[in-house]
């Protein structure tokens, strides 16, 4: 059991907050994210986990024990680094067997345990070489090998991924994910590439500023960001963003009101509220359409299976989805419509999404 | 960079600290200590007016300040141009590099003697000379009553030994200088003597500033060169310390000499880094 | 053969010329110093070798004081490089190593001893010495002379150490090694080579200090020391054997050391 539990944790360097009064609960075997632009804390965060920063406040226990005040070799975890670490004066053998010489574990066992940890990694051929005769893939294999053949409970990366060239990458994510679902370890991971948490993680915790904005499952931080900032740093294209005004129970943007979900229209109040609606939740239409928004085609970008359309709507723009066969072109009037379940609801000025149980409306939608 | 317990850090400096204030500050304290308090223990100027009254004092502050103005032009001259060819890859670039910087090595002693086995009446450069034809007997280069041929075998001496020191410097200075600039200026037209001037140049400014410090510090302290070359024939700051303390055993003027070398060590540097302060964007 | 272009051809030039004027003088005092005496004397001199000997060497291994002095000036060179390794490379470390409130002032600090003339210091340390009754002893030399290598110890040191990436004794650490553990099993045996150049240049820096060593010493002289002293009254076989023999060292650490040159001086100054 190595559930991970962090405590109102607080870290600065000298006058930077990098993590702010963090409370977060990796569960036993999670495959966890720490997602969040440079400079959000998210490194750091992790680096308190291991040890190798001392908190200022707070507490960390790993598998219920507290671990806030021991060394990193104490506390029964392995780590990836984003510059690999991988010693450059032993061979790729010795690298994957430091650890294991380190707890003394008879030669026979560390032998067969290096041998399993390669074979994983699939580096069996290169256990002689050096470092220096390595590709930056390889070197990243070694590093993995060498954290899973401790065999901790908690295994910690930090941006494992963002030194390999795109194609390898993708290799590399699939070849991590399954290889996590296997080992049944807890793995807490950090990365600012949107795509890879989305695609690896059990749970994504999302930070800026040293705070976490939001914890939950991929799906859920993609459908219902919990801040502006998330819908605009998950997905590509970002979540569209555009200022409505309440009035009368009704909602307009930029002048045309748009229909809004029963369960919704209770937590609207009179004034500015900031409406957000995802590509794909958007039906445009070349003709002219009642009640729909009209907007301007700015760029048409065709991207195979479908085209991604900009159109401006006054002086906002908006990115829109459009069936790659579509034909439209530059500076074309056209309509927007919002699928009104799908729309997201946030305060103008905090940009905290506004309070509303978006699975009722869901559930709802295609009767209201 | 890891872990702040704070105290780590301050104790493994604890031992430099230590030992720099005692054979550092604290003989620093004592320099002027000796120069500048009687036996009494008040204070007095009579060991600097009996240094500045001998009749040694003005040939050793001109000759100081003489090998200075004529030993560091020609320097840093040669030093350019051997960091220019080592920079510029010639076969064998790292030979090259080894042999320009073998001098860095070569005390001050054995620089003197190896250039006194060429001055020397019976030596290197009169054999030669004579080879070619130029002279029918031997010159006497090192001769006190010709001031101008000893100061010129110091400065060969001195050129040859301490030009290897400002040519590193360079050299790594000039690696420091991306080759998209170079490219850059060459594609709009600068050649080989523009790119050396506009290009080069300014941006070694921070690097010949800190060989400019050293070696000018490093040439008040001009010491066992004059002696192997020189002899009695002329003097120096430093040798006259040296003459004062061991020949006439009078410490308190030797360390009125040592202050002196000290004032004007720090005086010059400060000069430097004024008249040489570097814009921001060149260091940036 | 390639066709040189004519400015490859001048650059090789000017790279022999220059290479010429610091090989020639080194080349001429070997030829002299491996002369018979008689040819030492002579004039004009052969400047080819014309016969091998050990004569002139001999002569002046054999004067008087010779031996014991240079005995003497290795003795100083390590013990100066034991010291100012062990006092300057754990504050090398610290420098490269942890962030800290001071820091940037004791490398400061550092960096500004270096425009300083340190030796002339060895006169009011001397008066010191004969206090405390270390006056014309090898210890008093290579105190001085630790102190003249410290700052360029912990210098060197320190860059030496930064080369190390942080993240390797990170590593080491997060698979079970202590603090004292990483450094022992990963920067340590990374840094080696580097510490050793920078030990050798120490014991250089040493072997080659007169004037210091010749203001501390008395009857107890260094090589360099004793020459200094004996010069202007030495025949001229001592002489040419005498700086000779002070070049050698030079030559063979340069050798060793050649790799790390602009770890010992480029970066230092900066």
């Amino acid at each position: 059991m190595a559930e991970i539990r962090i405590d109102h944790v607080w870290k600065t360097f000298g006058k930077v907050v990098a993590v702010k009064d963090v409370t977060l609960t990796v569960e036993d075997r999670e495959f966890v994210i720490l997602l969040g632009p440079s400079g959000c804390g998210k490194t750091t965060l992790l680096r308190c986990i291991s040890g190798l920063e001392q908190v200022d406040r707070g507490t960390i226990f790993i598998g219920g024990r507290n671990v806030t005040n021991l060394p990193p070799r104490r506390r029964g975890i392995a780590m990836v680094f984003q510059s690999y670490a991988v010693f450059p004066h032993m061979t790729v053998f010795d690298n994957i067997a430091f650890g294991l010489r380190m707890k003394k574990l008879p030669k026979p066992e560390i032998e067969r345990r290096v041998r399993d940890a390669a074979a994983l990694m699939h580096i069996e051929e290169l256990l002689d070489r050096y470092p220096a005769q390595l590709s930056g893939g390889q070197r990243q294999r070694v590093a993995v090998a060498r954290a899973i053949a401790v065999q901790s409970e908690v295994l910690l990366m930090d941006e494992p991924l963002s030194n390999l060239d795109a194609l390898l990458r993708l290799e590399m994510r699939a070849e991590l994910k399954r290889l996590f679902t296997e080992l049944e370890t807890t793995v807490v991971y950090v990365t600012h590439d949107q795509v890879e948490a989305m695609s690896m993680g059990d749970r994504i915790a999302v930070m800026r500023d040293g705070e976490i904005l939001q914890f939950d499952t991929p799906v859920r931080v993609y459908d219902y960001p919990a801040d502006r900032f998330i819908g605009g740093f998950i997905g590509n294209p970002p979540m569209n963003f555009l200022m409505a005004e309440v009035t009368d129970g009704r909602v307009l943007v930029h002048g045309t009101a748009v229909e809004v979900p029963a369960p919704v229209r209770s937590r609207l109040q009179a004034g500015p509220v900031l409406v957000g609606i995802r590509a794909e939740n958007i039906e445009l239409s070349p003709e002219q359409d009642e009640g729909a928004i009209p907007a301007r085609v700015l760029v048409v970008e065709p991207l195979g299976s479908h085209n991604l359309v900009t159109a401006s709507v006054e002086a906002d723009m908006v990115k829109v989805t459009t069936p790659a066969d579509m034909r439209l072109r530059p500076d074309q009037a056209v309509w927007l419509r919002f699928v009104p379940e799908k729309v997201r609801w946030f305060d103008a000025e905090s940009g905290r999404a506004l309070p509303v149980d978006y699975e009722a409306v869901e559930a709802a939608g295609h009767v209201g | 960079m890891i872990r702040k317990t704070q105290w780590e850090p301050y104790l493994l400096l604890l031992p430099s600290l230590f030992y720099l204030l005692f054979f550092f500050g604290w003989p620093m304290i004592q320099a002027f200590s000796l120069a500048l308090r009687g036996e009494d223990g008040g204070w007095t100027l009579a060991y600097v007016q009996r240094m500045i009254n001998d009749t040694y004092f003005r040939e050793a502050l001109i000759t100081t300040v003489a090998l200075i103005v004529a030993i560091l032009p020609i320097q840093f001259l040669v030093a350019l141009a051997m960091a220019l060819v080592v920079h510029a890859r010639p076969k064998g670039a790292g030979l090259f590099l080894y042999f320009y910087a073998v001098p860095l090595a070569i005390s001050d002693l054995a620089a003197g003697i190896v250039w006194f086995a060429i001055f020397t009446q019976r030596g290197y450069l009169n054999t030669i000379l004579q080879a070619i034809g130029l002279i029918e007997k031997p010159i006497i280069f090192l001769n006190y009553q010709k001031p101008l041929w000893v100061i010129m075998a110091i400065v060969a001496a001195e050129v040859w030994r301490a030009t290897a020191i400002i040519m590193v410097i360079l050299v790594a200075g000039l690696q420091s200088i991306p080759n998209d600039y170079l490219e850059a200026a060459e594609i709009f037209g600068a050649g080989l003597f523009e790119r050396i001037t506009q290009i080069i140049l300014p941006l070694l400014k921070p690097s010949l500033q800190v060989a400019l410090i050293l070696r000018t510090i490093l040439a008040f302290q001009a010491f066992a060169v004059v002696v192997a070359l020189a002899g009695q024939g002329a003097t120096v700051l430093a040798k006259e310390a040296y003459k004062w303390y061991t020949d006439i055993r009078n410490p308190n003027v030797a360390a009125a000499y040592a202050g002196l070398i000290m004032v004007l060590s720090i005086a010059t540097t400060i000069v430097y880094l004024r008249a040489l302060r570097t814009p921001e964007e060149v260091t940036a | 053969m390639k066709h040189w272009p004519w400015s490859r051809i001048v650059l090789h030039a000017v790279a022999l010329l220059l290479l010429l004027w610091v090989v020639l003088p080194i080349y001429l005092i070997a030829l002299a110093a491996f002369s018979p005496r008689d040819v030492v004397y002579q004039y004009p001199k052969p400047l080819v070798p014309t016969q091998f000997s050990l004569e002139t060497m001999l002569f002046f291994m054999r004067s008087s004081g010779v031996l014991d002095s240079v005995r003497r000036s290795v003795i100083v060179a390590l013990l100066t490089l034991v010291v100012s390794m062990a006092v300057g490379a754990p504050a090398g470390y610290a420098l490269a190593r942890y962030i800290f409130p001071g820091r940037d002032t004791f490398r400061i600090a550092i960096v500004s001893t270096r425009a300083f003339p340190i030796v002339i210091l060895s006169i009011p340390l001397a008066v010191s010495f004969i206090n405390l009754g270390l006056y014309d002893s090898t210890i008093s030399v290579a105190l001085m002379h630790t102190a003249l290598a410290l700052p360029f110890t912990i210098l060197v040191t320190s860059s030496v150490f930064a080369s190390v990436p942080v993240d390797l004794e990170e590593a080491a650490m997060t698979l079970g090694c202590s603090r004292l553990g990483a450094f022992w099993r990963i920067s340590l045996p990374l840094t080696l080579p580097g510490l050793a150049a920078a030990a050798i240049f120490t014991f250089v820096l040493s072997w080659n200090e007169v004037f210091a060593a010749a203001i501390l010493t008395l009857r107890n002289r260094t090589l360099p020391a004793h020459v200094l002293s004996v010069l202007n009254e030495s025949p001229l076989p001592f002489r040419f054997a005498g700086g000779f023999f002070l070049l050698v060292p030079a030559l063979i650490f340069m050798l060793f050391i050649r790799r790390y040159l602009f770890n010992l001086w480029g970066r230092v100054v900066r």
